[in-house]
């Protein structure tokens, strides 16, 4: 019963954010910021994970490939399909559910319980349209770039890591990612990552804006958006895997 | 001025206001006081709108706010300013910031005439030179008069303020006190202030309802409260032995027992 009473909470929140701005200047300069927090933000983790990610598939796909007639170029391949197709979208936005998900959850349940949600409404600004919306749409312009860097990192870092460790040659390794590739791997990643970007950027602003009570609340919060962020994004994964492979 | 007729809220099996009905007059300090759990801060976000009473009316200046849509409301609100106890500062704002943010959003006008507005408030409220400060880098007592600039800056004509002394010392209680009052009259707007506070109900309690579990148990105005034989009122009102004493002394000045230009120095001995 909790989980009907919750999730149409949640719809009527995302209802309650199209209404016409107030200024659509002031809007668009929030909008700019909250681009500016997430992907700047989270460019640095980002593209740490990123290099490493690649760089230890390349070595466990190596690791596991021990038939010598399996061309080394092979690996370049797998950890360019696996960067694309599972890696860069999904776990990045796992990262992204806890880095982005936790301040959007943090900052709204502070702005609630300090009463600046309240002043706003007082002043006659449509709350959920200013503090959520624009935040919502950063997240799905910025988290689908981020994961396009994030690929291009991971593989850059498999290329790096095959070649300090001797396993295959830059050659060898940018033969494999010229082999069956399928465009259409990256536009499923991009379906997965503008889902997931929706996801991580809703359930948090949800959670945020209708926390009631003090700071223990605000980090109560925090955690269960994070929570259920990743267990969407899974969920989502498996769905959108399930329907579009 | 700002009429209640019957107001009732109630949350769940609680019912917290009940049938409230009272006119807050224009250039007035209206007061609000009670004691904690007596349904004050209910009934002022019933007045402006956070809460949606169950039932009656709340009209301001003949426009029943209760019938309106919510873009006539957000009109309306464009005329009210609030103080909020915490003060409800943007904390990511500069003091300036924070101030222009209304102007930003409901004014077309250039910045430097936001600006000059900006320093106008902050004139006003006794903080030049502040702008560039951060709410967490200023006391209590500034963070207040910024939260009334920021709601006087739109040139309201209903000023709400919940608790404004709260939290601050007696000195800077009777600065704010002061400022709600001199503002009230200078720009003729309804002030509606739902305080604890006694020396804000006796200095600026123009009009005063005292509220006692969600009724209205007693109205008037800070001459009258020390005449006035309500039991709860008087035992909320004088609860210590020096606020009795006061109240002695006044009536026993009404009566002319005791001459007001007194020698306090006799009395004493």
């Amino acid at each position: 019963m909790k989980f009907f009473s919750e999730f149409g909470l949640y719809l009527l929140t995302l209802k309650g954010m199209f209404t016409k701005p107030e200024n659509g200047k002031m809007y668009w300069k929030e909008f700019m910021h909250q681009c500016s927090e997430i992907g700047i933000g989270s460019l640095g983790i980002v593209a740490i994970i990123s290099v490493f990610m690649g760089a230890v598939s390349t070595l466990q796909t190596a690791y596991q490939l021990v038939s010598p007639f399996i061309p080394l170029s092979t690996i370049a391949q797998i950890v360019r399909d696996t960067v694309i197709l599972e890696f860069s979208p999904t776990l990045v936005c796992i990262v992204l559910a806890g880095v982005v998900g936790s301040k959007i959850a943090s900052e709204l349940g502070n702005m609630r319980v300090s009463e600046q949600i309240d002043a706003l409404e007082i002043m006659g600004i449509n709350t959920k349209s200013y503090l959520i919306f624009p935040k919502l749409l950063a997240a799905c312009v910025v988290i689908p770039m981020l994961i396009v860097i994030s690929m291009v990192l991971g593989i850059m870092g498999g290329r790096l890591a095959g070649t300090l460790t001797g396993i295959l040659s830059p050659a060898t390794f940018d033969k494999g990612l010229h082999q069956f590739f399928k465009p259409y791997n990256v536009f499923f990643a991009m379906a997965k990552s503008y889902t997931f970007a929706f996801i991580i950027s809703s359930i948090p602003a949800f959670y945020g804006y209708n926390v009631q009570g003090g700071s223990l609340e605000i980090g109560r919060a925090s955690t269960k958006a994070v929570v259920v962020s990743c267990v969407l994004v899974l969920f989502a994964d498996y769905l959108l895997s399930a329907i579009l492979l | 001025m700002i009429e209640v007729k019957n107001i009732k809220k109630a949350f769940g099996d609680k019912t917290v206001i009940n049938d409230v009905s009272t006119v807050f007059k224009t250039g007035m300090c209206n007061l609000i006081i009670g004691t904690s759990g007596s349904g004050k801060t209910v009934m002022m976000k019933c007045l402006v709108g956070l809460f949606e009473p169950d039932s009656g009316e709340i009209i301001y200046d003949g426009m029943n706010f209760s019938e309106m849509n919510e873009e006539h409301r957000k009109g309306l609100r464009q005329s009210i300013g609030m103080l909020f106890q915490g003060s409800a500062l943007f904390d990511s704002m500069t003091v300036e910031q924070n101030i222009l943010f209304p102007l930003d959003m409901f004014t077309k006008n250039t910045s430097a005439e936001k600006l000059k507005r900006v320093n106008e408030v902050l004139d006003r409220v006794n903080l030049q030179g502040a702008n560039n400060k951060f709410p967490g880098e200023i006391s209590g007592g500034m963070k207040k008069r910024v939260g009334i600039a920021r709601a006087i800056v739109l040139n309201p004509k209903y000023l709400f303020c919940d608790e404004p002394n709260s939290g601050l010392d007696p000195q800077t209680s009777l600065l704010i006190d002061k400022l709600i009052k001199e503002i009230t009259t200078e720009y003729n707007i309804t002030t509606v202030i739902n305080t604890h506070d006694m020396n804000s109900v006796m200095e600026i309690g123009d009009h005063i309802m005292y509220m006692y579990q969600g009724i209205k148990e007693w109205e008037g105005s800070n001459k009258e409260i020390i005449f006035s034989k309500n039991k709860l009122l008087n035992d909320f009102i004088f609860a210590s032995e020096f606020l009795r004493d006061a109240k002695d002394m006044r009536m026993l000045e009404a009566e002319g027992k005791i001459d007001n230009n007194r020698n306090m120095d006799e009395l004493l001995k």
